[in-house]
């Protein structure tokens, strides 16, 4: 008979040691984690400008915007859970509508017969809301549905910004009459009936100079969520729904009409989105289409040379890990003059650790193609909370781009929590998640609410810093929807945030001197006129950053079509390269810095 | 005699010569490589249909510190090679169930699920399953950087009906089919029960044994060999006091109620019956005359 070897004190009692280590490891990692934030506390403007170079201050009412979101009430059958289905719906886009050279803001609401507000920029510092004047107030009428977010693009190439509104009800386009008013176009453009969508972009997929229009659907779109005839209409799943509304692409035919073209062209999903954006990732002159869903895997559109889409999330290491995508935003974060894409989840302590993701093209893809690797965690920009809209930009003018995540879902009671029975029926058998009536009662309670934003620095070395509590960004509101802008022409980025049964919150941006700035404003001849799908790739002391115009990004968001870039000391731009959609290349040379450039496409 | 790894090997179907007769074997009740097989299967079939994972590279991180340091500390505490395959259970189990985007707590938590086999003993015996106690302590002192809400393999019923398949019959060959029915009976009329209680759908209460974290608990934390009681009764009552102590936590809004119940009741079931064989054996001729530290 074998005889078992019986451990000795001093073994047994360093394995003890080691255990309690062990043990210990997580409560010491969290102790070093706090100190370090504990090291980086608010010490107001003067503080942040010395130590990350810019400050953001909420001025929303000091300008003139006193605007408060309002929710729908949906139908009765969902009233035990009517905070959590109408959770979405605040959203807001920039625009220079009147061509004045100021941005605009353009601000939905989605409480039934509650008014979108249209901000004029003064130029002064204030904003005045324009809406009812100009036809674009009005459009949460009881029976049409309510707005969920609006892109603008110049769909006739009049020169004027046009609008597309999308709504969980009837969409609506509206056609900018020389920046005086606007007019319903919705019937001669041939637009649908009734979408539940939460996304749209406008992108020119074929090149053609004309805009075209992408739609996501979020619900089905035979769904009327003020009449329900049934109560299933959840996601059948938390992570793998097919289930949602469908796709819409619209392929603009020049004479105010639209061709819905999506399955034709390969575009033929159900998944539940939630944010879209357009970018031509692959360098073919073309732009491809990244669907951030909720309830599932990201969708990755790849454009067939302007003739079709080829789906090829997972070929492109995107289709994996389903999670909760709620933004999809690009980026050119290490300044290699290529897109990363960051797309944000849900992350709640002790429940669900999703992450949000920043896609990183790897280096060695093949031509025409691309290869991403999530690389949120190796840059700090993982953790965010129950994350919605996000937004790139230079936010200190130091030469790499930033990134501004807002958080919160349902801010109801703060001291209870909705999130037991959530996970109950979240990982139930979808004959019970995809009911609605199965769903336990919401009850006052809270879901992932009174959360903290993130300020994301880039240090351009892939690394994010975060800052928001030192930079001014403080409130706890439900963020939604993010979108940046210069609005004092003077070279700072400012934010703008929709909070979900919050107020509009405009933080105004101040840059510590010394950092330079270049922005251009782009007019398309051959191309689109809004330019959108232009890439302006700058060049300046051994940097180069590429930019695109984006017909929308981030969550129901768009930002200011000019391109903004910091320069950090560089008081000069060797090049600029410019790729318009009709394939022109246009360079400058050395165009002076602390400036913004209108630059025409070259016939 | 110490019953060694040799003896419960798999034989090779090369030496052997007759497929039939290797597959029989591969299959039967004592092959402790069954389960593994099993579980890896399952994760693989789910990786390649659903991308369940965020990365194999996670989950073969925890697996292979999971068998590294078992080997380490065996051969350190006991002087011998141990079997790798209750390591390699440990590993896949906390690389599946753990949910985290950093790379650290998978390592952590198979570190302290293996330590504690060889810490937390009692008469030779340890008294956690050791993936379940790793969890449960990272669910409560890393809450920050680690989850489990596990939902990784969709809600379709197909998928479900095949690991439900796979699992029964699975812990049928290893004889522990009952604790499974028994707990799963005992989750069902808790539902019922919380359901009168709290006023939620009945639907809504059971819906969590539906999801596939759930099938993984019952089929292969539940059940394991190695922390459960002898007696196929006790093991049934200990099945179903873990549904009760779940359900209680339940009561009190805890998202992690199944890994607790099992972390509070299995110890206390597994403490009650060593204090029970060591009293029985000091007043008969004990049947096993092994020593308990060479029982791994």
């Amino acid at each position: 008979m074998e005889q078992a070897v019986k451990p000795s004190r001093a073994l047994r009692i360093g394995l003890a040691i080691f255990f309690v280590g062990l043990l210990a490891t997580p409560l010491a990692y969290k102790r070093y984690q706090q100190f370090k934030a504990a090291s980086a506390v608010s010490g107001g403007e003067a503080q942040a400008l010395a130590r990350y170079g810019f400050y953001l201050q909420e001025s929303a009412k000091a300008s003139g915007i006193d605007f408060l979101h309002q929710a729908p009430t949906l139908d009765v059958k969902l009233s035990h859970i009517m905070e959590q289905v109408a959770s979405m719906g605040a959203a807001v886009s920039i625009v220079d509508f009147d061509n004045d050279g100021w941005p605009d803001i353009f601000v939905v609401n989605s409480k039934e017969g509650s008014h979108n507000a249209l901000y004029r920029n003064l130029g002064n510092g204030m904003f005045r809301d324009v809406a009812a004047e100009v036809g674009l107030a009005d459009l949460n009428e009881v029976g049409t549905g309510v707005s969920t977010g609006a892109v603008w693009g110049d769909y006739d190439n009049d020169g004027y910004e046009d609008v597309f509104i999308y709504k969980w009800g009837k969409p609506e386009l509206f056609h900018n009459d020389g920046g005086k008013h606007f007019t319903r176009v919705t019937e001669q453009a041939g637009l649908p009936p009734w979408v539940n969508a939460n996304t749209a972009i406008w992108l020119d997929y074929d090149n053609d100079g004309k805009l075209d229009l992408f739609v996501g659907g979020y619900y089905p779109e035979n769904v009327d969520l003020w009449h329900l005839k049934t109560t299933k209409i959840m996601p059948e799943s938390f992570e793998y729904a097919n289930n949602g509304g469908r796709k819409y692409l619209f392929h603009n035919l020049g004479n105010g009409k639209f061709e819905e073209v999506s399955e034709k062209l390969g575009i033929n999903s159900r998944r539940w989105s939630l944010a879209a954006v357009a970018a031509d990732l692959r360098g073919t002159g073309y732009p491809d289409i990244f669907v951030a869903n909720d309830y599932g895997v990201s969708e990755l559109y790849l454009n067939q040379g302007g003739k079709g889409f080829r789906e090829a999330g997972k070929e492109a290491g995107v289709g994996f890990s389903p999670k909760s995508g709620m933004t999809a935003a690009v980026g050119d974060v290490l300044n290699r003059g290529e897109y990363a894409v960051y797309v944000s989840n849900i992350s709640e302590e002790g429940v669900l650790v999703q992450g949000n993701n920043l896609w990183m093209p790897q280096a060695g893809a093949a031509p025409g193609t691309v290869h991403y690797e999530n690389m949120a965690n190796t840059f700090g920009v993982e953790l965010g909370g129950w994350s919605f809209g996000a937004q790139f930009g230079d936010l200190n003018n130091d030469g790499f781009l930033d990134l501004y995540v807002t958080n919160g879902n349902v801010s109801l009671d703060p001291h209870r929590s909705y999130w037991y029975d959530y996970s109950k029926v979240a990982g139930g058998n979808q004959a019970i998640i995809a009911d609605a009536a199965n769903w336990p009662a919401l009850d006052g309670r809270s879901l992932s609410g009174y959360q903290h934003k993130r300020v994301w620095m880039n240090d351009g070395e892939g690394r994010f810093q975060e800052v928001a509590q030192m930079v001014g960004v403080k409130d706890v509101y439900d963020g939604r929807s993010v979108a940046m802008a210069d609005f004092a022409n003077n070279g700072a980025l400012d934010v703008v945030v929709a909070n979900q049964r919050g107020p509009l919150l405009l933080y105004k941006n101040t840059v510590a001197p010394g950092r330079h700035w270049i922005e251009f404003d782009l007019e398309g001849q051959r191309s689109n006129r809004s330019a959108i799908g232009a890439q302006v790739n700058v060049f300046w002391n051994g940097e180069q950053q590429l930019q695109q115009v984006s017909g929308g990004s981030g969550f129901c968001a768009q930002n200011e079509r000019r391109l903004h870039f910091g320069l950090g000391k560089a008081s000069a731009v060797d090049r600029v390269e410019i790729r318009w959609p009709s394939g022109t290349k246009q360079t400058l040379t050395a165009p002076r810095v602390d400036e913004l450039h209108k630059v025409k496409e070259p016939l | 005699m110490i019953r060694t790894v040799e003896q419960n090997a798999p034989a090779s179907l090369g030496k052997s010569g007759n497929l039939a007769s290797g597959i029989g074997r591969f299959f039967s009740i004592e092959n402790r490589y069954l389960p593994p097989f099993l579980i890896t299967m399952i994760l693989v079939v789910g990786q390649v249909k659903f991308g369940l994972l965020e990365s194999f590279s996670r989950t073969a991180l925890a697996i292979a510190v999971a068998m590294l340091l078992d080997l380490l500390l065996a051969r350190l505490v006991y002087g011998k090679w141990p079997n790798l395959a209750s390591a390699y259970i440990t590993g896949i189990s906390v690389g599946i169930l753990l949910r985290s985007p950093e790379f650290w707590p998978y390592a952590l938590c198979s570190a302290i699920a293996i330590t504690s086999k060889y810490v937390i003993r009692w008469h030779g015996r340890h008294l956690w399953n050791p993936s379940n106690f790793a969890i449960s302590a990272m669910l409560i002192l890393a809450p920050a950087y680690v989850a489990t809400l596990s939902v990784q393999w969709g809600n379709d019923i197909w998928p479900m009906i095949v690991v439900w398949i796979l699992g029964a019959l699975i812990t049928w060959r290893v004889k522990r089919f009952h604790i499974t029915l028994t707990y799963v009976i005992s989750f069902i009329a808790f539902s019922a029960l919380r359901s009168v209680i709290v006023g939620d759908s009945f639907l809504a209460e059971v819906a969590p044994l539906t999801g596939p974290m759930y099938q993984l608990f019952i089929f292969f934390m539940i059940t394991d060999p190695r922390t459960t009681v002898k007696s196929v009764r006790w093991q049934c009552v200990v099945a179903f006091l873990v549904a009760a102590a779940e359900m209680i936590l339940r009561l009190a809004n805890n998202i992690h109620a199944p890994y607790y119940a099992l972390t509070i009741v299995g110890p206390i079931a597994m403490a009650i019956m060593i204090w029970r064989t060591s009293h029985q054996q000091a007043v008969s001729k004990p049947a096993d005359t092994r020593s308990p530290l060479a029982r791994p």
